[in-house]
């Protein structure tokens, strides 16, 4: 679904790597990792399209979320008005919204303002729409680092079962996956 | 399409939560109007004969007023990026954002307008024509206005960045607004004037979705 050859980005004047090359295929989870600063992020924004690339070639071939760490809800709004447009947008109907919800367990959290959920939480509900709205390849950066233990695992299932249905996952990690990855280091 | 009208009712609600910001435009139109007379001299013999123009006057400055959050606040908060991946082209962002900004403050402004106009002077019989000549001006404002604020994504001080950019843009449809208000007042038909002003305006229409959508790009790189 990705294929990367011989990638070279940089930020204003500082040089993140040069001939980067990746593959991911259906089925398959590749964790990113690297120091603070090593281009984990500008790569997932690359693959995105939204970052032009110095050389090199990026092909993605299927559909794709991107779900950085700031994740576009609006503090202000009840967390129910929020998922509903973010996944409507996305293309979900709400079927898909609301097994989501179920899957996540979101239910009580959100008839609250975004604004009054702790980290963990508003990652969930950002979660939710990766699930609401189904796209093959998802860009994770940090998915997991605010959550708590039980969390993490939780979202390593929902992660196993999306590689499981023939998905794919890139993902900028410090902490490891809680699946089977394989690793990328950049600056090493 | 689907997502143009998910995208457009949650602006409407964005422009509406949080203080009724479109209510504050309006009432930063009538403020203008009521600094006029002060400003030079209460004789209707000064006030009447421009009082079309500053209503326009007024008009232009209170769309600039919500401009800089219509694309910074999804900037900042990552959703700018959530906008580029769903169906709708980039492109389709912006008109929606622009039909947003003019349906939540457009056209309030619209109506305020002649208030404002048939205050310092203006013949009332000229209210109906005034709400026309706005709601189409308040249109191209809202295109020009959208291209200025998406241009303006990533720079410091955005909200003075776009009045300068986007204040010169605003000229035409000043000048055509009153104008057909003021041929009207003359006896005159306005639809010369109102003609040229729906002319800026579809040219508005057409060319803000593109170079809006080329500059958010631009910000996302």
């Amino acid at each position: 679904m990705i294929r990367v050859s011989d990638l070279a980005l940089s930020r204003g004047e500082r040089v993140l790597f040069r001939g980067l090359s990746l593959a991911v295929g259906a089925g398959e989870a590749v964790a990113l990792t690297g120091a603070n600063g090593a281009g984990k992020t500008s790569l997932l924004r690359a693959v995105a399209g939204f970052i032009r690339a110095d050389g090199g070639e990026v092909e993605v071939t299927a559909p794709l979320h991107l779900l950085g760490h700031l994740d576009g809800f609006k503090g202000g709004r009840p967390a129910r008005a929020e998922l509903e447009f973010q996944a409507k947008y996305l293309g979900a109907d709400d079927a898909g919204i609301a097994s989501a919800v179920e899957r996540l367990r979101l239910k009580p959290l959100l008839d609250l303002e975004v604004r009054k959920l702790s980290a963990g939480q508003r990652r969930r509900l950002a979660f939710a729409w990766l699930l609401a709205a189904p796209r093959p390849l998802w860009l994770l950066d940090e998915p997991l680092s605010p959550l708590d233990a039980r969390w993490r695992a939780e979202l390593g299932r929902v992660m196993s079962e999306h590689l499981a249905g023939g998905g794919a996952i890139l993902a900028a990690v410090h902490d490891p996956l809680p699946i089977p990855a394989r690793l990328l280091e950049l600056g090493a | 399409m689907r997502g143009f009208g998910v995208l457009l009712r949650r602006e409407l609600a964005l422009a509406w939560s949080g203080g009724g910001g479109p209510l504050l435009a309006c009432g930063f139109l009538l403020c203008l109007t009521a600094v006029l007379p002060l400003a030079a001299g209460s004789e209707p013999r000064v006030l009447a004969p421009v009082a079309s123009g500053a209503a326009w006057l007024a008009l232009a400055l209170a769309s600039l007023l919500s401009l800089e959050r219509l694309f910074e606040r999804d900037w900042e908060d990552g959703a700018l990026d959530l906008l580029a991946l769903g169906e709708p082209p980039l492109e389709a962002v912006v008109l929606a954002k622009a039909m947003a900004q003019w349906l939540a403050v457009g056209l309030p402004l619209s109506v305020t307008a002649p208030v404002a106009a048939v205050a310092l002077g203006q013949a009332p019989e000229l209210a109906p024509l005034t709400v026309l000549a706005a709601a189409l001006g308040s249109l191209g404002f809202a295109f020009t206005g959208a291209m200025g604020a998406a241009l303006a994504l990533g720079s410091r001080r955005g909200g003075l960045l776009i009045a300068v950019v986007v204040l010169p843009l605003f000229i035409p449809p000043v000048v055509f607004g009153s104008g057909a208000l003021e041929r009207a007042a003359g006896g005159q038909s306005p639809w010369q004037a109102l003609a040229l002003l729906a002319a800026y305006v579809l040219f508005a229409a057409v060319l803000a979705p593109f170079a809006g959508a080329a500059a958010v790009r631009n910000a996302q790189g």
